[in-house]
C-alpha cells in the first residue's frame, strides 16, 4: 500500500478540460478542478483548457460530445468526466483519486 | 382549393429513391428535419445514405453523423449494395462524423450540455458545404448519458438549429414498444415522420414504408411496399387505380399469323392485357414466347418474368420449338428475369417487376406464370396483378400473363381465376381430346373492343414453330 502510494506520488498528471467559449459552467468546472488538484495532486499536475470555439477540430480526437468534459490524459487509462464537476466525491471517483479506491489500474 | 395549392408549393428535396419521391410529390420537406423510425434491419441507415449520396451527386453535399458504426464500417457495409460511399468521402462531398459514447467510460458530475456535438456537426457542415444531414441514430445518446432532461432539451435545440441553417435532415430512431421511437422523438419532429417495417412470415419477407405524418400533404394510401436489392432501395407507388389510360387503337402481332387472323388479322391492341390459361403442357409458354420474338423482330424491347425455369433452361426449351431467342437476349432487346416465386412475398415481386420495367424499358412484358404466386390470399394476388397491370398500362406496355389451370383437363372456364376480369383478352388452351386433329386447341374467350374468332383452333408444336392445323 505504501509502495503504491509512493509511486502514485511521483506520477505526472495531465488533465484536459474542454469548454466552449467563456461560459459560467466552464469557469465553474475549472475552479472545481483546480481545487481538487491542489488538494490531491499538488505540484504534479497540469491542466490544459481547450476552447472548442477556437479549436473545434480537437473535439473529434477525444470523442467529445458534452461540455464541459474533463479528460484525464495521463496517467492512463484515459478517463472522461462530464459536467461542471460540482460533485467533488464523483470527481474523485472519476479520477481514481478517492482514498481506498479499489480500482488502481491507473498506477500500473 | 387554396389549401391544395400551398401543398403543391411546399418546397421538397429529392431523395433519389425510386418511387419515394413520386409518392411524396418530390421527396422530403426542404430545410426541415424528417424522422425515420423502425426496428433493427428495417433499412433506416440505407434510406438515409441513399438520400445523402443522391444529394452529393446533385450539388448538395452532406454529413452523416454515425453513432452506431465507424465511417469505415459504414463504407464497408454499404459497398455490398453497390454504394461507393468512400468516393464521396474522398471528394469531400460527404463527411462522416463518427460519435462514440461509452457509458462505462464516462463519469457525470454536475451540469452539462451537448455543445460539442453542435460544434462538431458545424465543422463537418462547413468542411463539405453540406445541405443535407443524417443523424443515425440519435437515441444512442440516451444509452450513453444519463440526464434525459438535458438530452431532450438539447435534441429539441438541435432540430431547431438544423432548421435555422436550412438543412434538410434525416433523424433516425429505433422503434419503441408502444411508441414509434424509444425516446418519443416523434414529438419533436413536426414536418415529416416515416416508419419502416420489415416482416418475415412463412419465410416470406415483406418491407413496408409508412408515411405517418407529412405536413401539408394528404395521403390516401400511406403504406407502400419497398425493397432493398443490389441497386439500393425502391419504393413501390401504389397507383390510384383510376381508369384513365389512353386506349391505343394500334394493333400489334401476336407473333403467330394464324392467331393474328383470329383477331381479325391484326393481332391484339397495344397496351392491352392478355391472359393465356391452360392446363399443364398446353404450350402457354411457347405462345407467349412467339409474342416476345415478334416484339424483338419489330426492334422493340421485351421483358419476361420467368417463375419456373432459369433463363438458360428457358432459352434452350424454346429452341426446341424453333424459337431462337438467344440473339435477342444477347443484343439486350429481350431480358429474361427469373425468380423463385416462393422465396419472397408478393410485394417484393411486384416491386422487383416495377424496377425491372423501369430499368429495361420494354414495350411488352410477359409474366410466366402468374399461378406461381401462391404466397398470398386470392385477394392479395388479385390486388397485386391489378396494380401491375395498371402500372404497365400507364406506360402503354402490352402485358401477357400465362396461368396454369390445375388438374387434368378440367373445364377451363370454371377455373377460379378472378384476374380474368382485369384482362382485356383471354385465351384458353387445352389438349385435344382423342380423335381430333393436332395436339392442342385454342379458343378466345373474350377480347375487349375488337371482333374475334369464336372457333376452336387446333394447333401443333413442331421444331419449326407453332403451326395451325
Amino acid at each position: 500500500m505504501k509502495a503504491r502510494q509512493r509511486r502514485r506520488g511521483t506520477e505526472q498528471w495531465i488533465l484536459r478540460l474542454y469548454v466552449a467559449g467563456n461560459t459560467a459552467r466552464g469557469s465553474k468546472a475549472l475552479r472545481n478542478l483546480e481545487a481538487v488538484c491542489e488538494e490531491h495532486l499538488s505540484g504534479r499536475y497540469r491542466i490544459e483548457v481547450v476552447d472548442l470555439l477556437k479549436q473545434p477540430q480537437l473535439a473529434r480526437g477525444d470523442q467529445i460530445v458534452a461540455l464541459p468534459t474533463l479528460v484525464r490524459r495521463l496517467p492512463p487509462p484515459m478517463k472522461k468526466i462530464i459536467g461542471d464537476l460540482s460533485n467533488q466525491e464523483r470527481l474523485l471517483v472519476g479520477l481514481d483519486l478517492r482514498r481506498g479506491e479499489p480500482r488502481g489500474q491507473g498506477s500500473a | 382549393m387554396r389549401r391544395r395549392q400551398t401543398h403543391q408549393r411546399l418546397p421538397k428535396t429529392a431523395t433519389g429513391i425510386t418511387g419515394f419521391d413520386e409518392v411524396t410529390s418530390g421527396g422530403l420537406p426542404k430545410g426541415r428535419p424528417t424522422l425515420i423510425c423502425g426496428g433493427p434491419g428495417c433499412g433506416k441507415t440505407l434510406f438515409s445514405l441513399s438520400f445523402l449520396m443522391y444529394g452529393a451527386d446533385h450539388g448538395e453535399p452532406g454529413v452523416f453523423v454515425a453513432f452506431e458504426e465507424t465511417g469505415d464500417d459504414l463504407i464497408k457495409n454499404v459497398r455490398s449494395l453497390g454504394y461507393d460511399l468512400e468516393a464521396f468521402v474522398k471528394r469531400k462531398k460527404i463527411a462522416i462524423e463518427y460519435i462514440r459514447i461509452e457509458r462505462a467510460e464516462i463519469e457525470e458530475t454536475g451540469e452539462y450540455d451537448l455543445e460539442a456535438l453542435f460544434i462538431r456537426l458545424n465543422e463537418a457542415i462547413k468542411a463539405t458545404g453540406a445541405k443535407r444531414v443524417v443523424i443515425d441514430s440519435v437515441e444512442t445518446l440516451f444509452a450513453g448519458l444519463s440526464d434525459t432532461g438535458v438530452l431532450r432539451s438539447e435534441l429539441r435545440r438541435l432540430f431547431v438549429w438544423l432548421k435555422e441553417r436550412g438543412i434538410t435532415a434525416i433523424i433516425t430512431g429505433e422503434k419503441g414498444i408502444q411508441t414509434l421511437t424509444r425516446q418519443g422523438l416523434e414529438e419533436y419532429v413536426s414536418d415529416c415522420v416515416i416508419a419502416l417495417d420489415h416482416r418475415v412470415s412463412d419465410q416470406v419477407s415483406t418491407r413496408r414504408l409508412r408515411i405517418v405524418k407529412y405536413r401539408g400533404s394528404s395521403h390516401g394510401t400511406n403504406e407502400y411496399p419497398f425493397l432493398i436489392d443490389e441497386d439500393g432501395i425502391v419504393v413501390l407507388p401504389i397507383t390510384s387505380l383510376q381508369l384513365v389510360h389512353n386506349a391505343s387503337m394500334e394493333r400489334i402481332s401476336t407473333g403467330l399469323p394464324w392467331l393474328d387472323q383470329m383477331f381479325g388479322g391484326k393481332g391484339w391492341f397495344r397496351g392491352s392485357s392478355i391472359l393465356i390459361s391452360g392446363t399443364a403442357g398446353t404450350a402457354k409458354t411457347t405462345i407467349a414466347s412467339h409474342f416476345l420474338d415478334t416484339t424483338c423482330r419489330r426492334g422493340e424491347r421485351a421483358l419476361l418474368f420467368q417463375f419456373e425455369e432459369s433463363p438458360a433452361q428457358y432459352l434452350r426449351n424454346m429452341r426446341s420449338t424453333g424459337l431462337h431467342l438467344e440473339g435477342w437476349a444477347r443484343r439486350g432487346q429481350l431480358k429474361v428475369h427469373a425468380a423463385r416465386p416462393t422465396l419472397y412475398g408478393l410485394e417484393f415481386h411486384l416491386a422487383t417487376m416495377h424496377r425491372e420495367v423501369l430499368k429495361h424499358n420494354p414495350t411488352v412484358v410477359v409474366v410466366d406464370p402468374i399461378s406461381s404466386f401462391t404466397g398470398g390470399t386470392f385477394d392479395e394476388v388479385n390486388g397485386m396483378l391489378m396494380r401491375l397491370i395498371d402500372f404497365l398500362k400507364e406506360r402503354k406496355i402490352t402485358s401477357l400473363f400465362t396461368h396454369l389451370i390445375p388438374g387434368g383437363g378440367g373445364n377451363a372456364e370454371d377455373s377460379k381465376i378472378g384476374v380474368s376480369s382485369l384482362m382485356d383478352t383471354w385465351i384458353i388452351l387445352r389438349n385435344t381430346p382423342p380423335g381430333h386433329n393436332g395436339g392442342r386447341q385454342l379458343a378466345i374467350l373474350k377480347s375487349r373492343g375488337m371482333s374475334h374468332s369464336a372457333e376452336l383452333r387446333a394447333f401443333e408444336l413442331t421444331n419449326r414453330g407453332t403451326v395451325s392445323v
